[in-house]
């Protein structure tokens, strides 16, 4: 149910991404879904990729500090209040999000969104109790 | 004007008879009260007795700031804490200062050599001194007070901080004396500034300048900026505190060392031979009337060099010339001294930080400015954006709380911090003086 995601960390500084996007790329590993967060000195990437072992080993041996959390792909529906209603259960739960980003694919009627929870267990065990789709992480490093 | 010129323009002959027997006395008595001396002595083959001359004295070995550590707190104290009216302390690696105490004589005679330092620069009873050194541990709010009180002065004593203040009563009050760091002063200028004060309508006509590192230029800029005299004084709490060695305001031109209660030498900081008048090296101080805490050869680390020539001003004590570095690490931010080595334990002391880390000292709107740069390892890095500026924070807030000095600190990649021949560089010092 869990998805395995890479972090980066990165200086405030022209051409950073590129180093991160041109290791990868040389390497041959595709990112999946990507969000950068950052303050005014440095930032953290986070990705999702399709080999997610070779992009952590390229990326330590180019200098990078490098983490791995676990995130939760969940299906949201493409209509008014799709969000809205899983944040809302989640949020009556007392269940935090820490952030999310949206999963671009080419077609499909539903969005995925990656969320990265305070208390992913309970995160995901109301998730399944209300019938919300959870993409597994084989699926989502494929998709 | 001189505030004792029996002893301030004393004969060289005259003086170095005093200074010799201060010495021998000083000698004796450490050896009998305080162990740490004692051993040193015996250890060097050494009796007080053997020491007949001012030149004899090269035959004593130099003490330290570790020996002082190592003896932390009051190992180096020769008289009984019953005799000790007064402890001040400066910053030392995490839960160590430096400790220092004083009897009731010692304070009477810091307070005299202080009295002398603001006359020679120019003030007398009647002034108002503005005295913006900090108080407290430091010595220097105190030093300069009690000195201002020995002159008959009126002393404000406003301590750091507070601008906006500050020029207020720099308004209101009209002092006429300001004791100051330099660079907080310059600050307290711009503050003024915008405040729409100007210095014209001020009084001010000298001000006494210490504690970190100034130049030439920054004495220009201050006297056209304050309209006053500016002057340099030295001190350090071990030897004292300020008002070790004054700059006169007639000549302006290197600081007379007070030789009848501190005898200056120059070494070379290598080898730790004595250096003739006029080259260039390491001060070395023994005090000649300390009770508390006296010194024996203590090496400042301090650049500078001595001048015997006789003086404008009448005061027949040897001038040294304004400091020009360190022989050692030590940075001074804002007045206070910071050693790399301490920033460094207050990282390790965070099991998460890794010890790459560089600082870097700028001067900005002449202020002192500390980042200090840490690189992001593993067990620091999380991929949430908040944890990792609270690491920030906490780095920060400890480094406030160690070394009382506040700093920015920057997160940076790994490998980032420029290692010369794998060596990192730790300390970059961007300030122009």
């Amino acid at each position: 149910m869990r998805v395995e995601q890479i972090s980066v960390f990165l200086e405030n500084r022209t051409g950073r991404l590129a180093e991160v996007t041109s290791i990868l790329s040389e390497a041959g590993v595709n990112i999946r879904a990507l969000a950068l967060a950052d303050t005014s000195d440095f930032g953290v990437l986070r990705m999702i990729v399709d080999e997610k072992d070779k992009a952590r080993e390229v990326l330590k041996a180019n200098g990078f500090t490098i983490g791995t959390h676990d995130v939760v792909a969940v299906e949201v529906k493409d209509e008014p209040g799709g969000l809205h209603n899983i944040l809302d259960m989640l949020g009556q739960s007392g269940v935090n999000v820490e952030y999310m980003y949206a999963f671009v694919r080419n077609s499909g009627d539903n969005a995925i969104m990656i969320f990265r929870f305070d208390d992913i267990d309970r995160a995901i065990k109301i998730l399944e109790e209300n019938s919300i789709h959870i993409i597994s992480g084989q699926t989502v490093y494929t998709l | 004007m001189i505030y004792d010129i029996e002893y301030e323009t004393m004969p060289r002959e005259a003086l170095t008879a005093i200074q010799l027997q201060r010495l021998r006395s000083t000698l004796e008595r450490v050896y009998a009260t305080v162990p740490f001396y004692r051993d040193r002595f015996d250890a060097a083959g050494v009796k007080p007795a053997e020491i007949k001359s001012l030149d004899d004295l090269q035959r004593i070995p130099f003490t330290t700031k570790q020996d002082l550590r190592d003896n932390y707190p009051f190992g180096l104290f020769a008289v009984p804490m019953d005799n000790v009216v007064r402890i001040h302390a400066s910053s030392g690696t995490t839960g160590q200062p430096t400790v220092v105490g004083y009897t009731a004589r010692d304070i009477n005679t810091w307070a005299e050599l202080m009295a002398r330092a603001l006359a020679a620069a120019g003030a007398w009873r009647g002034d108002i001194i503005h005295n913006a050194y900090g108080y407290g541990l430091f010595t220097g709010g105190l030093g300069a007070h009690y000195g201002a009180e020995k002159l008959g002065a009126s002393v404000i004593p406003v301590s750091g901080g507070n601008t906006s203040r500050q020029v207020l009563i720099m308004k209101d009050f009209g002092p006429t004396i300001i004791t100051a760091t330099p660079s907080y002063t310059l600050h307290l200028a711009e503050i003024a500034q915008d405040m729409g004060v100007s210095f014209n309508d001020l009084k001010f006509k000298a001000g006494v300048f210490g504690a970190e590192p100034w130049s030439e230029n920054m004495r220009q800029d201050i006297e056209a900026k304050l309209h006053l005299k500016a002057v340099d004084i030295y001190g350090l709490s071990e030897v004292m505190g300020p008002g070790v060695a004054i700059e006169c305001h007639e000549a302006q031109k290197g600081l007379h060392v007070f030789e009848d209660h501190f005898l200056a030498e120059i070494i070379d900081p290598e080898t730790g031979e004595r250096l003739p008048y006029g080259e260039k090296g390491e001060l070395v101080f023994t005090s000649l009337t300390k009770e508390a805490f006296p010194v024996i050869r203590y090496r400042t680390r301090d650049v500078s060099m001595l001048n015997p020539e006789p003086c404008v001003c009448g005061r027949t004590h040897v001038r040294m010339e304004r400091v020009s570095g360190r022989t050692d690490d030590m940075l001074i931010i804002r007045g206070v001294n910071v050693f790399p080595s301490q920033i460094e334990s207050v990282l390790m002391e965070m099991k998460e930080v890794e010890p790459h880390y560089q600082l870097i000292v700028d001067r900005e709107e002449n202020l002192d400015v500390l980042t200090v740069k840490v690189e992001v390892g593993e067990h620091l890095f999380s991929d949430e954006v908040k944890v990792l500026q609270e690491t920030e924070k906490k780095i920060a807030e400890n480094i406030k709380e160690t070394l009382g000095v506040s700093a920015n600190v920057k997160l940076v990649e790994p490998k980032t911090i420029a290692r010369s021949k794998g060596k990192a560089v730790r300390v970059v010092d961007n300030r122009k003086l």
